[in-house]
């Protein structure tokens, strides 16, 4: 049964997540979901390196989404600090009021 | 072709006695004597007088050392030249020294009537409050005019020609709290910038030919090089540019009346003596350039003659005791320049030479009426002061009859020279020239009789008429011994080229040369010698002409026209291109586009973080189909 899925079906389902997180990206307006979007697409690029690892029979691809995965832990920290840091000050998460570098 | 006389067995001032090379310490000197007094002494006037003094003295001294060496035991000093600028392979210009009978001659004028000039200064500038400036300024003029009189090359000379215009206006510009002086300063700059820019065209075009600016090299050079005629009459027109600027001949003489805004020393020194007489000097250094091209040369003699005329003219008809000396020195500059058109370089570093006794005597005599009469110039204010000031007096006349050209004082051997070559060569000019030597004589004539003879006219400033000082009765004396004795035997061109063969002609030529100034100082004595001279009778006799003389030919106000309407044109239409096309649409339109560009794009900036994702992603995706599909 395996065999039928091929490479393609892994990208799909890689693409469809990136697109899903690009979208929530663009459309929500909390901070901490749209944060959320964009692991979404961290992750949509490791699965697309873990299915190339596979189907090429090289483990690079592995030890990269190992390195991107201890970025983005990194990453979320710094991230969700910041946004802590910035609700204490501004009582709001919504990015439609964030506006203060806008002319 | 002239040679001036140089000595090849050379002493090069290091196996002498003397080991410095005293060319360079007489050209320092002065230098040094500016630089302590500007930087140390300004308060100490005694001390700024004595540096600056002592410095010209020095100069003086060892400028005589070398003339004797030279005339004596036949050693020429020479310096080592200093490589001084070298440029790619083409351009190598020394800062080097002419030691020959010419420099040696023009050094002595130069230091000797320096000398007197600065130490009657101590004298005419005593309470000034300007006294160490004003003998700082005075050594940096002697430094810059010895500097032309030993350089070796166009580019060395033209720098000192330039310092020399620097200091010329620094000291017309002295009272410069007056504007009429501060006026005369930047006229006689900007006229002698006129000349100098076309010495300076001459120089680069003689280069572009013979690859060097050195004047030794360029005179063996020269027939080598096979110029055209033309292009040898455009360089020694552009080089004798130079000349009319700091010579003031016509059509660029407008600045040297005005120069009498000066101290009377300055004057004497540098308007009489000195550097009017670099364009001369200039001319006759480099005499191998000028006179084998013979449209050149027509043009020098005939510039010559014309500002002599012109300038005499103007004279009888000025009422300043220093402008009527001014103009006098226009003429005799021309009668020089003439000469050296006419092929005769010696006989115009004659009367360069004698010219520079006689008429620095005058000025400073002059000067000693001034400075009796309180700073009166108006010859029509003085009378009878030979009684009050015979010292003057006495040396006053004899520089008169010296300027005049009555025998043996010295300015009748040289003037008579200068006109024994133009009866030689062009007659026109000859006939010119006997016409300046009558008015020379008759309106020194005006000017004697009328302020030192007749009935004083203002009896308050007669009254208070005193003699001058000792430090300035000593350098008159001396000045008129030289004017005396300058001419005898024809020392001074056997000097600069022997064997001078002194020309001899009909003994009527002579006479009737020695009757033209006697002539003319009778015509003088008949109008003006008496209690109450006026000019009311030459006034009636010349008419309109005395009116056009008077206004100098309207010279100044045709100048003033041409400023006004055509350079004034000329700057309203760069004003325009500047303000309008430069200013609003290069740099406004620069400014005012990028300040629009920056308002439209700062649109873009709308704040909304879900806009900046989208466009980055829309960007990114543009970018992949751009790279991965095409």
């Amino acid at each position: 049964m395996t065999s039928a899925l091929t490479i393609n079906h892994y990208l799909f389902v890689s693409g469809l997540l990136f697109a899903l997180g690009i979208a929530g990206v663009i459309i929500r307006r909390n901070a901490l979901v749209i944060y959320m979007a964009l692991e979404m697409n961290l992750n949509a690029a490791n699965l697309a390196l873990v299915a190339f690892s596979k189907f090429n029979k090289i483990v690079d691809g592995q030890i990269l989404v190992f390195f991107i995965i201890a970025i983005a832990a990194a990453e979320v920290a710094v991230g969700l600090a910041i946004i802590v840091a910035l609700y204490r000050r501004k009582r709001t998460v919504s990015v439609d009021e964030l506006t203060t570098m806008r002319l | 072709m002239n040679h001036w006389v140089s000595i090849s067995g050379t002493d090069w001032g290091m196996n002498g006695r003397w080991p410095i090379c005293s060319v360079w310490v007489i050209l320092f000197a002065p230098l040094v004597a500016t630089a302590l007094i500007a930087l140390f002494t300004q308060k100490w006037k005694g001390a700024s007088a004595a540096l600056s003094i002592g410095a010209i003295v020095l100069s003086f001294g060892l400028s005589l050392r070398m003339f004797l060496l030279f005339v004596m035991k036949g050693i020429q000093h020479q310096a080592h030249p200093v490589q001084w600028l070298i440029i790619g392979k083409t351009v190598n210009i020394e800062f080097g020294m002419t030691t020959d009978s010419l420099a040696l001659l023009m050094l002595l004028v130069v230091s000797g009537v320096g000398a007197a000039i600065h130490i009657y200064s101590l004298g005419y500038m005593k309470g000034d409050p300007g006294f160490s400036r004003f003998f700082a300024c005075l050594s940096l003029f002697t430094f810059s005019m010895l500097g032309i009189v030993i350089s070796s090359n166009f580019i060395q000379m033209f720098i000192f020609w330039e310092l020399v215009g620097l200091s010329s206006y620094l000291l017309i510009g002295f009272w410069f709290e007056k504007p009429s002086a501060a006026e005369a300063g930047k006229k006689a700059f900007l006229v002698n910038r006129i000349g100098d820019f076309g010495m300076m065209l001459g120089i680069l075009l003689l280069w572009s030919y013979a690859r060097t600016f050195s004047f030794a090299e360029l005179q063996q050079k020269m027939p080598t090089l096979g110029l055209s005629s033309g292009t040898l009459a455009l360089i020694g027109g552009l080089i004798f540019c130079g000349a009319v600027g700091k010579s003031a001949q016509f059509p660029l003489h407008v600045w040297l009346p005005d120069a009498m805004e000066g101290p009377t020393p300055v004057s004497a020194l540098i308007h009489a003596a000195t550097m009017v007489a670099a364009g001369v000097y200039m001319l006759c250094r480099v005499s191998w350039l000028i006179l084998p091209s013979v449209t050149a040369s027509a043009l020098i003699a005939w510039i010559g003659g014309i500002t002599a005329l012109m300038a005499a003219t103007i004279a009888i008809a000025q009422n300043d005791i220093k402008r009527i000396l001014a103009y006098s020195t226009l003429s005799q500059l021309g009668y020089m320049v003439m000469a050296v058109g006419l092929g005769g370089p010696t006989p115009a570093m004659f009367h360069l030479t004698t010219h520079a006794f006689f008429k620095a005597l005058l000025f400073l005599g002059a000067g000693s009426v001034i400075l009796a009469l309180h700073h009166e110039q108006d010859i029509w204010k003085m009378g009878g002061l030979w009684k009050k000031t015979p010292i003057t007096f006495w040396t006053f006349l004899i520089g008169t009859l010296a300027l005049a050209g009555v025998p043996p004082l010295s300015g009748f051997y040289s003037k008579d020279e200068i006109l024994l070559l133009a009866f030689e060569r062009n007659h026109v000019l000859f006939v010119m020239a006997v016409a300046t030597a009558f008015l020379t004589a008759y309106y020194m004539g005006r000017e004697v009789f009328v302020v030192f003879l007749g009935k004083p006219r203002d009896h308050h400033a007669y009254d208070h008429a005193h003699e001058s000082p000792v430090v300035m009765t000593l350098p008159l004396i001396f000045l008129a011994l030289l004017s005396i004795v300058g001419g005898w035997y024809s020392k001074v061109p056997d000097f600069l080229q022997p064997p001078h063969h002194a020309e001899h002609h009909s003994l009527l030529l002579t006479a009737g040369l020695i009757a033209v100034p006697l002539f003319g100082f009778l015509v003088a004595a008949k109008i003006y010698c008496k209690a109450e001279p006026s000019d009311a009778p030459v006034k009636a006799a010349l008419g309109k002409l005395w009116t056009l003389v008077e206004n100098k030919y309207y010279f100044d106000e045709l100048y003033h026209w041409i400023v006004k309407y055509v350079q004034g044109t000329i700057a309203n239409v760069c004003d325009v291109f500047d303000r309008w096309i430069l200013q609003r649409l290069g740099i406004g339109g620069l400014s005012v586009g990028t300040g629009l560009l920056g308002k439209t794009t700062r649109l873009l900036q709308t704040g909304s973080i879900s806009g900046y994702a989208f466009l980055i992603g829309l960007g990114v995706t543009v970018i992949i189909y751009y790279v991965v599909v095409r």
